[in-house]
């Protein structure tokens, strides 16, 4: 019974993707189907929009991500060994683009780019999107610093390592998975935010979810079926490497 | 032993990130509220509170109003579904747990608006379920079951949910079972022990659950765009359009205060019920 509901709950998750499967091999651009074809995917590849705006993406989750994990590592540790009047403050304000609607940042961004005369660009872009995306990387790392016995890098410092090299030896091995779920986790939600990038995106730097809305809004569009298939493929793919690696390396410190 | 007050170096550039990316746009948004629009573009310095009197018009009165039934229903629902599902993959051999979690989350790294998109191939009048109906004769012509608040709440559950189960479940497997198991041997039905002792230690959660459900809802406005057509205008088309249509930042800026307190409001009940202290715990 119990198990009956997590499957079909899961089957309600996933319905919607199989139609988009299903239809992106449709060879009608409309609901009724025809046959089996190709021709979305061809398209795909052939829409310039949608391969510029997938590059832009990608490039902009990157550089986001990597600025991310530094201000947000750096500051996570930098809290932890730090006693100061504004900590708190500082803490909770850093944290507030997590949890503020996204389109209030949005709004912010678009005012005070304007209002200093900003030309949005990927510039803006990797600023608001670096801005969200610190708190999961910060929230990650301090939870795991938490944690963590602090008797370790004692005992380096004890045994003469300087701060740095006590950083680079103990802290950073123990708290790296953290710093890589954190920013898996900003990869995502940068790939995927349509309501900021809508705001700060130039018109030679838009994201792919601000060209895919935009899409959408005005109609049929196969292509998107086709483009969510692949995505789909890309993830499971990613899991299954990710288990296949897991797996392996298991196995191997074992044996 | 008190620690001396010092900042570490390496807090610096988060520090200086904050202020100026975070704080500051902020603190501009509360001030440009209060100033009035210029005539073509941006504002001027003139001050005044027109914005916030604007917003008493009932045609606004009723737009919060939708917002807000629309993000309870939206949270109500993604409840009544995620916990049950939280529950029963808490009850799973722990290795079977961490597989329905990743299928769970698996699709969230696909595009939002793919996902969508499948919704409104399901829902469209010649769409999926429409085309299924008609062909088994249950209906005589097509459902309107895309452009409606329906459409838009579906849209919103879909999305929300997994922030929803993911919060719970965190909760419920942290929970100590054998509280349960006590209140079972000394009588409790298994209803009166999940009311009384089960849903109570999960609360932080469930509530934490709330929060990142409630508040992302109310500013989705490509959802309700999408999944509701032109009729269903929420605070967040609202913004949108005072934004770029209209050009009215003052008023658009107005309206996210009011978005601002309300997300404030329920951020204050959660840390009044989880008793936390960081919104990080939120994560």
């Amino acid at each position: 019974m119990s198990q009956l509901y997590i499957w079909v709950v899961l089957a309600v998750m996933y319905l919607p993707m199989l139609v988009v499967v299903a239809y992106s091999f449709n060879s009608s651009r409309y609901s009724n189907w025809e046959g089996f074809s190709l021709q979305w995917y061809e398209e795909l590849f052939n829409n310039s929009a949608i391969v510029d705006t997938l590059n832009n993406s990608l490039m902009l989750a990157f550089f986001s991500c990597a600025l991310a994990i530094l201000l947000g590592t750096m500051g996570a540790v930098g809290m932890a060994k730090s006693r100061f009047r504004t900590q708190g403050l500082l803490e909770n304000v850093s944290l507030i683009p997590m949890m503020l609607p996204e389109i209030i940042l949005g709004m912010a961004y678009l005012a005070l780019f304007s209002l200093c005369r900003v030309p949005f660009s990927m510039i803006t872009l990797i600023i608001a999107h670096t801005t969200f995306c610190i708190p999961y990387v910060f929230v990650s790392v301090q939870s795991r610093l938490v944690g963590l016995d602090p008797a370790y890098v004692e005992a380096a410092r004890d045994l003469g390592a300087s701060q740095t090299r006590a950083f680079y030896d103990i802290t950073l091995p123990l708290i790296a998975p953290a710093v890589l779920n954190g920013a898996l986790l900003a990869f995502a939600m940068s790939m995927d935010d349509v309501v900021i990038s809508f705001f700060v995106a130039g018109t030679n730097s838009q994201t792919l979810p601000v060209q895919v809305y935009s899409m959408l809004k005005s109609g049929v569009t196969p292509e998107i079926n086709a483009l969510c298939t692949l995505m789909l493929v890309a993830v499971f793919l990613a899991i299954g490497l990710f288990g296949l690696g897991r797996a392996l390396f298991k196995r191997a410190s074992r044996g | 032993m008190e620690k001396k007050r010092h900042i570490s170096l390496s807090v610096w550039p988060l520090y200086i990130w904050t202020v100026l990316f975070v704080a500051l746009p902020l603190v501009y948004v509360v001030v440009i509220s209060f100033l009035q629009r210029g005539d073509t573009w941006g504002v001027t310095d003139q001050v005044t509170i027109d914005n916030y009197v604007k917003m008493v018009d009932p045609m606004y009165g009723s737009i919060f109003l939708e917002t807000l039934a629309m993000a309870v229903l939206t949270t109500a629902l993604t409840f009544l579904f995620g916990y049950p599902f939280a529950y029963y993959v808490c009850k799973l051999p722990a290795r079977l747990r961490g597989v329905m979690i990743l299928l769970l989350m698996a699709p969230f790294w696909i595009n939002s608006l793919c996902r969508l998109n499948g919704w409104m191939i399901l829902l469209k009048s010649n769409g999926v379920i429409n085309s299924l109906l008609l062909n088994l004769g249950i209906i005589d012509e097509p459902l309107k079951l895309l452009y409606n608040f329906g459409a838009v709440v579906v849209g919103m559950v879909y999305a929300l949910a997994p922030f929803m189960i993911l919060s719970c479940y965190n909760s419920i497997e942290k929970m100590d079972w054998s509280v349960v198991e006590a209140a079972r041997d000394l009588g409790a039905s298994a209803w009166k022990a999940f009311v009384t002792v089960t849903l109570p230690l999960t609360m932080p959660g469930v509530v934490a659950g709330c929060v990142l459900v409630f508040v992302p809802s109310m500013g989705l406005f490509f959802i309700s765009d999408l999944m509701g057509g032109a009729k269903t205008v929420l605070i967040g088309n609202l913004i949108r359009t005072e934004l770029t249509a209209a050009r009215n930042w003052p008023f658009g800026a107005a309206l996210s205060m009011v978005m601002l307190l309300a997300t404030v409001g329920i951020i204050w009940v959660y840390k009044r019920v989880s008793g936390s202290k960081s919104l990080g715990d939120l994560m």
